[in-house]
């Protein structure tokens, strides 16, 4: 950006006003994702469409669910307050994608069952995380190499669900994909910062990759997300890790209820409130 | 090992932010950041400063880039206009249709 240009920037929203601005205040200006979406599956809808709806609803909750936990966890250790909230509201988005996609999963499945029922009263088999997720950070870099590496493929997953036949889990799909960028971009700025900065940053980032890469080959990346990841990975002077994926556990990964052994301490921690108290609410 | 007097320290400058609010024209100050670099700023003001929905446009400035007045300056700077009512634009009536006054 030329200096000129960057002169102009901070006058540019200044012209930018709203219809309705003038009448906002706090608590107000909230929309809900769903607004005008009917929930009720849709006319037409055979039994084996809605169990493969219900299905990728699952898988997608799940994964949320799981990481937004992980990353909870890093409340009240992060190395700066401000990351520390950076990393809070991340995690809160992907809490808001787990509920409203666990619900969805429910409805589409027809047994009764509403988001709570199945985050804290499923087993771990029954949960359909892909392993990634699961992970523990050793680090700060950990975290954010896994937070590129999980955002980018869930950005470009969503963002074809926006076309979903599901109108639903297109909704999720059109509110998820701000967030995901987002969460991308912030990712993305910390292993650039990190690759790109001391020899010990350096050598920090690139042992994170080479942790994780194992994990990515699940994940069934697409070219876009596999070439973003390539140009920051570059961008950070790292090297793009080349470990085989994790064997499957006879021939079953995450996405067929089978995890690492992180999982079970993961739910222990998720579910026992829930599980000990199970007519709470809050 | 009693605790540390110390307030916490951090590497980091210290950076001011301005909110464009959704009702309003203009950027307001809001408080008070550490980041690392200008980009990093804005970053840590958008996840600090906007959770509630309230913002459009945001302004990051380090703080040692800002002069500001003296409390010692007050009486000179500020008082001399203190009986001049004839400044102000209170003396016409407001149409209407006009917003943003």
């Amino acid at each position: 950006m030329s200096e000129s240009e960057s002169e102009f920037d901070a006058y540019l929203s200044l012209t930018d006003v709203t219809e309705d601005d003038h009448r906002w205040a706090f608590g107000t200006g909230f929309a809900d994702p769903l607004a005008g979406v009917d929930v009720t599956l849709q006319a037409g809808v055979n039994p084996s469409d809605a169990a493969a709806l219900a299905e990728r609803c699952l898988a997608l909750g799940d994964d949320a669910l799981i990481y937004s936990h992980r990353l909870q966890q890093w409340v009240t250790r992060a190395p700066e307050l401000e990351e520390e909230t950076a990393l809070a509201n991340i995690a809160l988005d992907l809490l808001g994608q787990a509920r409203l996609l666990l619900t969805r999963a429910g409805q589409a499945e027809g047994r009764g069952r509403d988001e709570d029922q199945l985050a804290f009263f499923r087993d771990e088999r029954e949960f359909r995380n892909v392993r990634l997720v699961e992970r523990a950070d050793a680090d700060f870099a950990e975290l954010t190499a896994r937070l590129l590496v999980f955002s980018a493929w869930r950005l470009a997953l969503f963002d074809r669900l926006t076309a979903d036949p599901d109108p639903v889990l297109a909704a999720i799909a059109a509110k998820a994909v701000k967030e995901l960028t987002y969460h991308r971009d912030y990712a993305a700025a910390w292993v650039i910062r990190l690759g790109d900065g001391t020899d010990y940053s350096h050598a920090k980032a690139q042992a994170a990759l080479d942790a994780l890469w194992p994990l990515v080959g699940e994940l069934d990346l697409d070219a876009d997300a596999a070439a973003y990841l390539d140009a920051v990975i570059a961008e950070a002077t790292l090297t793009r890790p080349s470990a085989p994926p994790l064997a499957p556990v006879a021939g079953k990964t995450g996405r067929d209820g089978t995890h690492t052994e992180a999982m079970g301490y993961i739910l222990a921690e998720l579910q026992s409130v829930a599980r000990a108290n199970p007519d709470a609410t809050w | 090992m009693p605790p540390s007097t110390e307030p916490p320290s951090t590497g980091w400058p210290l950076y001011e932010v301005f909110l464009r609010g959704k009702r309003g024209l203009n950027h307001v100050h809001v408080g008070s950041l550490h980041a690392a670099d200008p980009e990093m700023a804005l970053r840590h003001a958008r996840d600090l400063y906007t959770r509630r929905n309230e913002a459009v446009s945001i302004w990051v400035v380090p703080a040692d880039a800002i002069t500001a007045s003296s409390p010692d300056e007050k009486d000179p700077f500020f008082a001399p206009s203190g009986d001049k009512v004839y400044r102000h634009p209170t003396f016409y009536q407001i149409p209407e249709d006009v917003p943003h006054i």
